[in-house]
């Protein structure tokens, strides 16, 4: 056997902790050892090539790269030395640079030792290593995306217009998502509705996009091209193709039940349409506020209704399909206001949220105001952000800009108007952000820097007075507003913790999806097939969501253009004449990838290879050891605990 | 309390250890007379700690603090002992009126309960007490009122106060901080639901846990009439006749301060400051000897004359 260490400087990350030439000399006391090299950085082009060269050369069979973070540079030396003719399985990585030089800059001799048992601990595994072969999957050009806003529409699109066949489900009457009920948007002040109609239009008229609405995912089972899917639709009770919108149900129908396209500042019928550019363009039956469903008592809709698109007794409909790749772009929830009792938000009448401020910016321009918006209006920042009381320590990053947008959309309609923005920091960090704020300041917004402590309704003329220190000038103010608007902060939705659940997928700390790296897989999961964008993923302004639905789309087009995929050889599998069919590690699987099934005489386990994700919980819950992983088993893994104790294998 | 054995006959339920602390012994008498009484109507016996001593008065956030906490913890070991003597119902807990006691108390209690080493150096330093073993817990009696219930406080009720529109107002003492807070500290609750178990028109106002100034009212008595002038007035236009409380400070602040409210603005209406207790007795058609208002310094008996309840 014939091992090559390569010991990497990492451009002074490593090397200027840990002492390069102490480690190689140890390296090369070690059995097996044929070479020991060094360079500043192994992954660079010339890096690589000496590995190439050296396993060609000398005869290399087996390698240790001593530097990063397999999960950061494991897949490129696997690929160097695939590229030398070997197996790209029978290279390790020794990581000693997260877990060595970073952790431990302070402490250079201990970092050196540490270093040498991590490399001795690599070079007793890799002795062990044997080739694996990879296998390859069909896969077709199937996509399942999750929710209809601004995020999922971007990448069906993309998709659908790559000739990718989607499926788009979205849980409320029409699509558009949150960004349908904005009036303007930051910093170019387009509005809303007038860039998102076009988008939300070509849905339905792309012969590739298979729409959904008022439908929910009900159950996912299956792995990376071969996601079996079923969709809860529940009833509409106006048949789309039929209703043309005249709006002669509406006219009739006698319930009055608040609005939620204007954050119920507006009221709305039990039959109506989601909104005025809503896709599908046709009404929808609430079955929980209609007065004459559930027994069938009022049949005024029904009866004005002249191409008879209405349909009291439509069911909910189970829809199951199958896809190849899932795009999860679920969104969001507002920051629910109540929560921060401070702010006495919900009885106080001229306390709103931002949300409800867009909806009344929208009627104001429509000439149709729904409410007077005072003379003095306060904005209070980062209510629901970065607030560790509220449980967000994140910070929202929208509600600066849109503060910004909607205080000068307001001083702009009435210059006479006196608007405040109590903010916490400005953080105006996006392209042209920093350009937008200072126009916004020149139309003559005061900006404050200072959280509001508290606000007061005055009983009687029911204006608000807001506490607040401002902590550039350090003066206390005590001011009173004709109307306070809470810049509630994004939260993750109930649908993107559904689906979570469903999905397997990972929380960041804030509950949002987590990716599988934050810098180089943005917008993938650590499940294979899944990707992720929008708000779901964190909070983020509109840009920012359709360049990341165009990155999902792309990843999930990458993966499945091909027509097949690799499947990686990391899998458990199990010794059938230990296993003893307990089913433990059926019930620890997270993936659902292994089940008990009869062979000749005994039930034993049997390990999906596709879903599995390698994960190790059964070969570690495993009573009798019969499972086992790929490149992880037992004899590897105490080769690496004999070296790690500084003993050599017995 | 010294008749103790007077009332033995009367109770149908706990006998609960109960520290006055200072205030109520001198310019809060009102409170524990009012306190004593009403607590008797609902069939709890507060029962006084034998040689208590001061709670501490202010809870230290000095670094090197435990010297300290040592008056506080010597009360706790009176309440050990009483229950080992069978004074009182079991539990090992102690019950306080003043909210300033309460905190004090509850926060040494909480401090030093989270380090046994603390909870020696205490004991050895007391090495005349018995030990204290970390295990009695403060409560505030509205904690009490909570626990028996708002269902007992009513049926308890012998003529309501229909009419009386009263604004409660918490203080920070029994909110703040988060662990020693009997209630949710940005919307209280408590005082409100006793108020409605007496029968009164509760007016909740946002100024009802607004500071009150606090010991700044010794030294600078315009900071402090500046709040309450606030505080008062906000309930006023909210609709409300009165303040309840259960803070002896911000009591003072809001009922004795009237004076230099009514200096600084002539339009000022006074308005009568209450111990929620006072209103308990009032409701619970206690003998109304035990009201004391000789101690209020805004008269509450026109008020309470006008909505006929008072005796004579």
């Amino acid at each position: 056997m014939k091992i090559g260490v390569y010991v990497c400087h990492c451009g002074g990350n490593i090397s200027e902790v840990v002492n390069i030439k102490e480690v190689m000399a140890f390296a090369e006391k070690q059995g097996d050892v044929v070479m020991v090299k060094d360079h500043a950085h192994v992954c660079s082009d010339v890096g690589r090539n000496m590995v190439i060269e050296d396993i060609k050369v000398q005869g290399l069979d087996k390698v240790v790269v001593a530097a990063c973070s397999p999960q950061f540079h494991g897949k490129t030396f696997m690929a160097t030395v695939d590229k030398a003719g070997l197996n790209p399985y029978v290279m390790e990585m020794a990581n000693i640079r997260e877990q060595c030089s970073w952790p431990h800059y302070s402490l250079p001799e201990m970092a050196t030792q540490k270093a040498k048992d991590i490399i001795h601990m690599a070079i007793a595994k890799v002795r062990l290593d044997e080739p694996l072969a990879r296998k390859t999957s069909p896969i077709g050009k199937r996509v399942l995306v999750v929710g209809a806003g601004i995020a999922g529409i971007q990448a069906a699109l993309d998709l659908g217009d790559a000739e990718f066949k989607v499926y788009l489900v979205e849980k409320e009457a029409s699509i558009g998502g949150k960004m349908v009920k904005l009036a303007r948007t930051f910093p170019t002040e387009d509005c809303a509705a007038c860039i998102l109609s076009p988008k939300m239009a070509d849905v339905p008229a792309n012969s590739n996009i298979e729409l959904m609405t008022n439908a929910e995912i009900e159950e996912v089972k299956g792995y990376l091209g071969n996601y079996d899917i079923t969709v809860l639709k529940r009833p509409r009770y106006v048949d789309i193709d039929k209703c043309t919108a005249c709006n002669d149900c509406t006219d009739v129908c006698p319930v009055v039940v608040p609005n939620e396209h204007d954050e119920g500042l507006t009221s709305r019928k039990a039959i109506y349409i989601a909104n005025p550019i809503a896709v599908p363009h046709a009404y929808i039956l609430d079955d929980k506020s209609c007065l004459g469903l559930f027994p069938l008592a009022c049949t005024k809709c029904f009866d004005a209704c002249e191409p008879g698109a209405i349909n009291y007794d439509e069911k909910p409909q189970r829809l199951h399909f199958t896809v190849d790749t899932i795009i999860v772009a679920t969104g969001y929830d507002i920051f629910d206001a109540r929560e921060k009792k401070v702010y006495n938000f919900g009885p106080a009448e001229n306390i709103i949220t931002a949300l409800d401020m867009e909806r009344m910016i929208v009627h104001e321009a429509e000439g149709s105001p729904i409410r007077d918006i005072g003379k003095r209006i306060a904005f209070i920042q980062c209510v629901g952000s970065r607030d560790e009381q509220a449980g967000n320590e994140y910070c929202s990053r929208i509600c600066c800009m849109y503060a910004t947008k909607l205080s000068q959309l307001m001083k702009r309609a009435d210059p006479k108007r006196d608007v405040y923005v109590f903010y916490t920091d400005l953080r105006a960090y996006g392209k042209g952000f920093e350009e937008y704020y200072k126009r916004a300041a020149n139309t003559g917004v005061k900006f404050v820097r200072g959280r509001v402590a508290e606000l007061f309704e005055d009983p009687v003329t029911k204006k608000v007075l807001l506490k607040a220190e401002d902590t550039l000038s350090r003066q206390i103010i005590e001011s009173e507003f004709d109307l306070v608007v809470l810049s509630v902060g994004m939260q993750p939705g109930e649908g993107t913790k559904k689906i979570a659940d469903q999905l397997h997928l990972i929380k960041s700390p804030g509950g949002f999806l987590q990716e599988a790296h934050p810098k180089f897989r943005p917008v993938d999961t650590l499940t294979d097939g899944v990707f992720i964008c929008g708000c779901a993923q964190g909070p983020k302004d509109i840009p920012d969501t359709v360049a990341q639905a165009s990155a999902a789309a792309a990843r999930a087009i990458r993966l499945m253009n091909k027509g097949e995929y690799e499947v990686d050889p990391i899998t458990a599998i199990v010794d059938e004449d230990l296993c003893c069919g307990c089913g433990t590690c059926v019930s620890v699987c997270p993936y659902d990838a292994i089940k008990t099934e009869m062979r000749a005489d005994k039930r034993v386990a049997k390990v999906n290879e596709i879903l599995c994700q390698g994960c190790g919980s059964c070969s570690a819950a495993c009573p009798s050891g019969a499972s086992q992983q790929h490149w992880f088993r037992t004899h590897q893994l105490r080769a690496m605990i004999t070296a790690a104790l500084g003993q050599e294998e017995s | 309390m010294s008749d103790a054995k007077d009332f033995a006959f009367t109770l149908t339920g706990l006998r609960i250890p109960y520290f006055p602390g200072c205030t109520l012994k001198t310019t809060a008498q009102n409170f524990e007379s009012s306190a004593v009484a009403a607590a008797r109507a609902l069939g709890i016996e507060l029962v006084e700690l034998p040689r208590w001593n001061c709670c501490g008065t202010v809870f230290s956030l000095a670094a090197d603090d435990l010297i300290h906490h040592v008056a506080s913890i010597r009360n706790l070991i009176r309440v050990q002992e009483m229950n080992r003597q069978g004074l009182v119902d079991g539990e090992n807990r102690m019950v306080t009126l003043c909210s300033m006691c309460y905190n004090t108390m509850k926060r040494a209690n909480l401090r030093v309960r989270q380090n046994a080493e603390d909870i020696k150096k205490i004991n050895d330093l007391m090495y005349r007490e018995e030990d204290y073993q970390g295990n009695v817990r403060v409560i505030h009696f509205l904690e009490l009122l909570r626990e028996i219930g708002m269902g007992k406080v009513k049926r308890a009720v012998k003529k309501d106060l229909a009419g009386l529109k009263v604004a409660p107002y918490y203080g920070c003492m029994i909110l703040r901080p988060k662990e020693a807070s009997i209630d949710d500290p940005e919307a209280p609750t408590v005082l409100g639901e006793v108020l409605r178990a007496l029968g009164t028109d509760v007016v909740v106002t946002p100024y009802n846990k607004v500071c009150c100034g606090s010991y700044q009212t010794v030294h600078d008595k315009d900071a402090v009439a500046g709040l309450a002038y606030d505080i008062l007035g906000h309930a006023r236009k909210s609709g409300a006749e009165a303040i309840a409380t259960t803070c002896p400070l911000c009591a003072f602040n809001l009922d004795n301060r009237q004076k230099e409210v009514a200096e600084k603005h002539p339009d000022f209406e006074h308005m009568p400051v209450f111990y929620i207790t006072q209103l308990m007795a009032l409701a619970f058609g206690v003998d109304q000897g035990v009201l004391r208002f000789d101690q209020n310094y805004v008269d509450p008996v026109p008020l309470l004359k006008k909505h006929s309840l008072l005796d004579k």
